[in-house]
Formats: structure tokens, C-alpha cells, sequence
């Protein structure tokens, strides 16, 4: 990773084609121009994108390369973009691929276009070798070889394809199992957590509910057709380590109805080993709810109190354990900034099961009726959270069917302008 | 774009599959772990019902990686892990053994490769960030660069579990933020209007949709050399850069004019306090590439005063919930100004309503 050593590796045959040949005297032994912007990032510590980078281009010598780079130089130079979107796909389909054109082709031609092709992962982005080696593979044949693991969507982001390699690279891929991932206003790609497939806090099989609501919405996340983006996070407890509650429109948030599981023993082990001040500090007093008490130098939980926080299962991940009755709750309308300002998700439902393909099943079926009615609803580029907002959050749930649940508010409204039903 | 010669029907597939990239040890205690504990800074141990451990090494990475990059990264694997990685949201990787033996090898392997191990449990995690000047159409400013300079500086943070709780960062290229709320964001502030070009813009964009994307309905259409264009009142606009998103033609990057804020406080976890938003707390920093120095000192002052007062398991928002704003200002030593009285909807929300005071 250090820069130095590689700075040995590029000798030998680089052809020097680029507009800034022959600035200081001639062509140098490198492939790369120099951008002695980009090169202050390869010190330190940390590892260099900027590394990395260069690395690739010495390697596979691809002009592409070269031209980012150039390009990434003039802009930390001039403080700028340059590159502009466009309509690049690949064949049936209406999304998935990022286009970019760059807007000073005429100063650095070797990357007027690097398109990116976002691809789903599997949920909660496992991979095995194989899998990561068959998609270096191709990308390597086709594009630049950059990857970004991953893309705020959740995407595998391949940066920078021409366009008439795009429909074959995807081809490639397909064969492989990989498909587009979403962009545009319909379906996109979605994140989980690591799930159960190693974390005991788990409360649902967020891996298997992803793959089956992605697959059922490939449809739309192919081909957008809807007012706007809408987003699924699936954590399967309310640690919620895909931020879903803040970044996603469906937050599906894993949690349980019956009380913590206590293993007694783990506790006075935990006790034992941090004391009875770091009972009290630590986890007692920091209770949102204050559900728990101090009893005979032990802890006693008051499930009617508990709000399923997560904090004394993080703090005693040994001791406590969700309850036995786990399920998921939804929140929606989480989003960012433009332009509403942050917006939250709110929770719609309290609970449902979600341990057989018929909950899935019925689940999907809820998300359809969603949909249909922001579709229905919803103003050209409002997230559904922008649209409940603005039409009620009352006439949302009559809308959609869904039962009133005092969990749905932080408390009754503090104004009396309504018109009640008489 | 159809090609003639395609011989390959798609397949609409959506995810790739999940279940051949678990590791075997995964599979079979799939949904049935008991505990985790933290073993040692970046490393893992997630016991089974079964009586099985499962160790994870995390390392950071650049995010913005290479095929080169990635197949070190599964050399590693084959080595160490029965060839079975996976990623973080916030851009780690992690290799799962049950083989305890395998750990101490792999960091040193991971270490001597130039991915640090580390980013679990009481610490600064890597950053979630944007794309920036590599490829996106609409950014201020090059996240993985500040990202980069940040890291280096947080390097000791990012191997050692010495933060009261963990420490989410993000940053972002432009006010839309698709880094992210995190406990200490750095995002683009524009300061000045868009810049309209008023001859390419009628051509470009669609003039309603950029009239309605303004949302404090600072848009209007105009006709300016006999074309059809848009102006923008320029006392109403807050630079919030929404329509470039619809229209390039009404430019609101600047290499001056667009800077940096530092934002605090946000929580994504339901852990203790709710989920909660950012509050600024600087702002017209400078966008200075290649090393964003002003940026890693306020984030640092801000880490350095939390680290030194946050109580155990208190988030950084948590820790100013209890200290209060007026200490937070006083211990980071940055300045609170007009400008951070919110104006925008919900601002009384944000205002103080009781009469609990701090002196």
C-alpha cells in the first residue's frame, strides 16, 4: 500500500500518450501523468484511494485511468465537477446504470465517458472469493477496474465503462448471478445488516425477507415508474446498524413483544466482574424508561416498561437476549435533507411476524398497498414520507387500511383543530 | 442499444444470493448465536448456541477500491477465512474463522498490507462518505479526500476502543447529505445563489420542474436576450442547491463560495435516547483540497472534548444532551452564531421552550 514501492513496479514499456507528454522534457517512464494534488493523499497512515488508483492504471494501463485521474486533478486544482448525466442502460431496462460524460472531453479526452453500473450484493453483503473473483474478472475485462464497496444505495458501484461495453459486461455478470441494482424513481436497492447470519441480537431473517422483497419489486427497480425513489433497509433489531429509521422510506426494524431473556447466571457474572456501580451507571440509570430496578444487588426488568432500546442487551450481550416472540416492526418516511429538511421514519406498524413465507408474503402484500396509494397520492418527486406529511398521516392509514395504534405517535396532538366524525 | 449478436436472455434476478457466500460455520449456526464479546480492538467472538466461536477481523479500507485491491482482499480470505468476507455499511471488510489460531496471522497479513484493524465497538469507525469529484454530476467537493485526510488523523481512534461509544462519521459533497446523520458530519455548505446560464438553459432543463423544485419558491421564469430562462430572487434563496439536482444549468458549486459545516449529535440507533438529528455547529469552513486541514481540526477538537468528557455508552449527542450546548461551544472551542438559530420548518422545535438555563 505504500506509494514508494510501487513507485518501482511501473517501469518498463508505458506508453505515453496523454496531452501533458513532453511538459518536463520528454516522456517519463510512467504511465500516469503527474498530479501532485492527488499524490499528497497517499501519505498517511490511512489507505489511499489515490494509492490504489494509480496502482491499476500502472498495471493494466488503461487510458480510462488515466484520464480520471487527470481529470480528479483538475478538479482538486479548480475546485469543481465535470461530469453530466445522461441515458445510458442496458437492453429492457430503464435504470441501473450511472451515466457520465465528462464536460472537458475537449482538455482530457481518455475519460469522456465512465459510466458506473451499480450491482446488487446479497444481503448483508456476504461474499465468498469466488464470487468477488468472478466479478473482479469481468470488470476487469470490460471497465476500469475501479470498485466501490459500496455505494450509499448499497450498490456494488463499478466506476467507469464505455457505453458499448456496457450490455456485454452486464451479459457477463448476469450469467454470474448479478443483476442491476435500482436508480431512478422506483425500487432501489436495498441494505441489510449482517442479520442471523452472525449477530444474536437478531430478532427476523432480514437476509431471506431482502431477497424476497427485491425480488418481488425487480419489476420496478428495473424500470422506475413511480413518483419518486423509495428505499427498504431491513435490520433485524433496533440497533438498526443499516440507519434505516433515517435513510430508508420502508424501514423494516427487527424486534420482540415478550420480555428480555435473563440468563441469571450471566448476570451475576457480569456483576461480579464490573461491579454493582457499573450495573447502576451503566446500565440501570441509562434506561430510557426506566424499566429496571436495582433488587438484592441484582437487576429486575419491568417488560411493561421495556421499549426494546437495545441498550442493557448491548451492554450484557451475554446476560440478556431478545424475547422469544420476535417479529418486525415498519417504519416509514425516513429521508435526508432536500427539501423538507431531515424527516425521520415514523413508526405505521407495531409488530408482525415475520417467520414463514406466508408473513412474508403478507408483508409484500402490505408494501403493495403502500405503494398504490402513494402512486395514487404522491406529487411528482415527493418521498412517501413528504407525501404523509403533507396529506396526514391519519388519512394515510384510512387510506392504506391500516389500524390506528397509539405507537404511532409520540403522543396525542396538542391543538384542537380537527374535525371529528359526527 | 440492442446488440444483433446478444445470445444471453436476462435474467431479472434482483439480489445475487446470499447463501453459498456464508461461511460454513454461519450456516449451520444461522439465527442460533447467544453472545458476541470484543476480544481485542477490531477483532470479534460470536458464540453459538451450539457451543461454536466465530471470530471477525474488520479492517478499513479506501471504499473506493480497486479489482487489485479486492483480490488481495480475497487472498486474505482463502487464507484465513475458508474464503468468506463480507462488509460493513461504513465500508469495512470483515473475515469470519471459527479458527481463533488464524486471527493474530490475519491482522498482521491485513496490517502489513495497509488495511488497519480496528472499528469495532468504543471507537471511530470508518467514515460513511459520497463520491465527490470521481464521479458524481452534482458535488462540492471530493468526500473520499477528506475522508482520507480525516482517517489519517483518527488512525489511533479508528485501532483503539478509548471513545465512550462508538463514533459514527459521514460527509458529504453537498447539502443533500448522502453520507448521512451520523454523530459528526462534515457537509457542503453552499453560501452564495445558483449561477444561471441563461443561454444553454432553456435548452437543458425543463423550466417547471426547476420552478418546483425550489422549495422556498425562489424560482421564477423570466426571458432574458429574447429566451425563455429562470431567475432567482436572490434575497429568498437558501442555497440550498435543490434545483441543480433538476437544472445544471444553474450552477450552485463555487471553489469559494461553496465550504464546509461540521455537523453533531445524530443517532441512528434506538439505543437509549430515539433516533435523532444533526445540530451545526461550524460552519464556512474552507473547501481546501488536498488536505482539508480546517475540516480535520474541528472534527478533532470535537472528538478530543467528547473523548475526554463523554460518560460510558453516552453518544456524542447524548454526552451534549447532558453537558449542555453552552459547555459543548466552550470545551471544542467553536463559536455559536446567528446562523445556527434554525429558520427553516419545525424551527421551534429547536428552540428553547422552559426556562432551564445554563450558566
Amino acid at each position: 500500500m505504500k506509494g514508494e514501492e510501487r513507485m518501482g513496479e511501473a517501469k518498463g514499456g508505458a506508453s505515453c500518450g496523454s496531452h501533458q507528454c513532453g511538459n518536463h522534457g520528454g516522456c517519463s517512464e510512467k504511465f500516469l501523468n503527474p498530479t501532485p494534488m492527488l499524490d499528497e493523499l497517499e501519505s498517511g497512515p490511512w489507505p489511499s484511494f489515490v494509492g490504489g488508483f494509480k496502482e491499476l492504471a500502472e498495471r493494466t494501463k488503461k487510458p480510462m485511468l488515466r484520464g480520471v485521474m487527470d481529470q480528479l486533478e483538475y478538479s482538486y486544482n479548480t475546485k469543481m465537477g465535470y461530469w453530466k448525466g445522461g441515458l445510458v442502460t442496458v437492453d429492457g431496462y430503464g435504470a441501473g446504470v450511472i451515466t457520465r460524460y465528462s464536460m472537458i472531453k475537449d482538455k482530457i479526452p481518455e475519460a469522456s465517458e465512465f459510466h458506473t453500473m451499480r450491482i446488487q450484493p446479497a444481503p448483508g453483503l456476504h461474499y465468498s472469493t469466488e464470487m468477488l473473483r468472478e466479478l473482479c474478472d469481468i470488470w476487469e475485462e470490460y471497465g476500469s477496474g475501479i470498485i466501490t464497496l459500496h455505494g450509499q444505495t448499497g450498490d456494488i458501484m463499478l466506476q467507469g465503462i464505455e457505453q458499448d461495453k456496457v450490455q456485454e459486461c452486464f451479459d457477463k455478470l448476469n450469467e454470474k448471478g448479478w443483476d442491476l441494482g435500482g436508480a431512478g424513481a422506483g425500487m432501489r436497492t436495498a441494505v441489510s445488516c449482517a442479520g442471523p447470519a452472525r449477530c444474536e441480537q437478531a430478532c427476523y431473517d432480514n437476509l431471506e425477507l431482502h431477497l424476497q422483497a427485491l425480488k418481488h419489486f425487480v419489476g420496478q427497480t428495473h424500470r422506475p415508474e413511480w413518483n419518486y425513489k423509495i428505499k427498504f433497509k431491513f435490520s433485524a433489531c433496533p440497533n438498526d446498524c443499516t440507519n434505516a429509521i433515517m435513510r430508508s422510506d420502508l424501514a423494516v426494524i427487527g424486534t420482540w413483544k415478550d420480555a428480555i431473556q435473563v440468563d441469571e447466571p450471566a448476570v451475576k457474572e457480569w456483576i461480579d466482574k464490573n461491579g454493582v456501580d457499573a450495573l447502576v451507571n451503566q446500565v440501570i440509570n441509562l434506561c430510557p424508561t426506566r424499566a429496571i430496578s436495582l433488587e438484592e444487588g441484582g437487576m429486575k426488568i419491568d417488560t411493561r416498561d421495556c421499549v426494546r432500546c437495545m441498550h442493557c442487551l448491548n451492554v450484557m450481550p451475554k446476560a440478556l437476549s431478545p424475547g422469544k416472540e420476535r417479529g418486525i416492526s415498519l417504519l416509514m418516511g425516513g429521508k435526508n435533507t432536500l427539501k423538507v429538511g431531515v424527516n425521520m421514519g415514523s413508526l405505521i406498524i407495531p409488530f408482525m411476524k415475520m417467520e414463514t413465507d406466508e408473513d412474508r408474503e403478507a408483508f409484500l402484500e402490505l408494501v403493495e398497498e403502500i405503494i398504490d396509494w402513494w402512486d395514487d397520492n404522491g406529487l411528482d418527486h415527493e418521498r412517501i414520507g413528504e407525501s404523509i406529511e403533507r396529506v396526514g398521516l391519519k388519512q394515510f392509514l384510512e387510506g392504506v387500511g391500516i389500524d390506528v395504534d397509539i405507537n404511532q405517535v409520540a403522543r396525542p396532538r396538542d391543538n384542537p383543530y380537527f374535525k371529528a366524525k359526527y | 442499444m440492442t446488440s444483433p449478436e446478444r445470445t444471453w436472455k436476462t435474467v431479472e434476478s434482483g439480489p445475487h444470493t446470499y447463501k453459498e457466500a456464508l461461511h460454513p460455520v454461519v450456516r449451520k449456526n444461522y439465527g442460533k448465536w447467544k453472545y458476541h464479546e470484543i476480544p481485542r480492538p477490531g477483532v470479534l467472538k460470536h458464540v453459538a448456541e451450539s457451543g461454536d466461536a466465530l471470530y471477525t477481523v474488520r479492517a478499513g479500507t479506501p471504499r473506493q477500491d480497486t479489482v487489485d485491491m479486492v483480490r488481495r482482499l480475497c487472498e486474505v480470505a482463502d487464507r484465513f477465512s475458508d474464503g468468506h468476507l463480507r462488509f460493513t455499511v461504513r465500508n469495512n471488510v470483515e473475515f469470519l474463522t471459527p479458527n481463533e489460531s488464524n486471527v493474530e496471522p490475519m491482522i498482521r497479513e491485513l496490517e502489513a498490507m495497509g488495511f488497519p484493524v480496528g472499528g469495532a465497538g468504543n471507537c471511530v469507525s470508518s467514515v460513511s462518505h459520497t463520491q465527490g469529484w470521481l464521479h458524481c454530476d452534482i458535488p462540492a467537493t471530493d468526500a473520499s479526500g477528506v475522508v482520507k485526510s480525516m482517517m489519517d488523523s483518527l488512525y489511533n481512534e479508528f485501532k483503539h476502543m478509548e471513545m465512550p461509544n462508538k463514533v459514527r462519521l459521514s460527509t458529504s459533497c453537498c447539502s443533500i447529505n448522502c453520507g448521512g446523520q451520523a454523530d459528526i458530519a462534515v457537509v457542503v455548505k453552499h453560501t452564495r445563489p445558483p449561477r444561471i446560464n441563461h443561454e444553454h438553459l432553456s435548452t437543458i432543463c425543463e423550466l417547471p420542474k426547476a420552478v418546483a423544485r425550489c422549495p422556498v419558491a425562489a424560482i421564477r421564469p423570466t426571458v432574458v436576450d429574447g429566451k425563455r430562462t429562470l431567475m432567482v430572487d436572490e434575497k429568498k434563496c437558501i442555497c440550498c442547491g435543490a434545483c441543480f439536482g433538476a437544472c445544471p444549468a444553474m450552477e450552485i458549486n463555487h471553489p469559494e463560495h461553496s465550504k464546509f459545516a461540521i455537523w453533531v449529535g445524530g443517532k441512528n440507533s434506538n439505543a437509549r435516547s430515539k433516533p435523532s438529528t444533526m445540530s451545526i455547529v461550524a460552519h464556512n469552513l474552507p473547501n481546501n483540497p488536498p488536505r482539508w486541514p480546517e475540516v480535520t481540526d474541528a472534527v478533532g477538537r470535537i472528538l478530543t472534548a467528547y473523548k475526554e468528557g463523554g460518560r460510558p455508552w453516552e453518544r456524542v449527542g447524548e454526552w451534549i444532551n447532558r453537558i449542555g450546548w453552552k459547555r459543548f461551544f466552550e470545551e471544542t472551542g467553536l463559536t455559536f452564531d446567528e446562523d445556527m438559530i434554525d429558520s427553516y420548518r419545525h424551527a421551534r422545535t429547536t428552540f428553547n421552550q422552559s426556562a432551564h438555563v445554563r450558566f
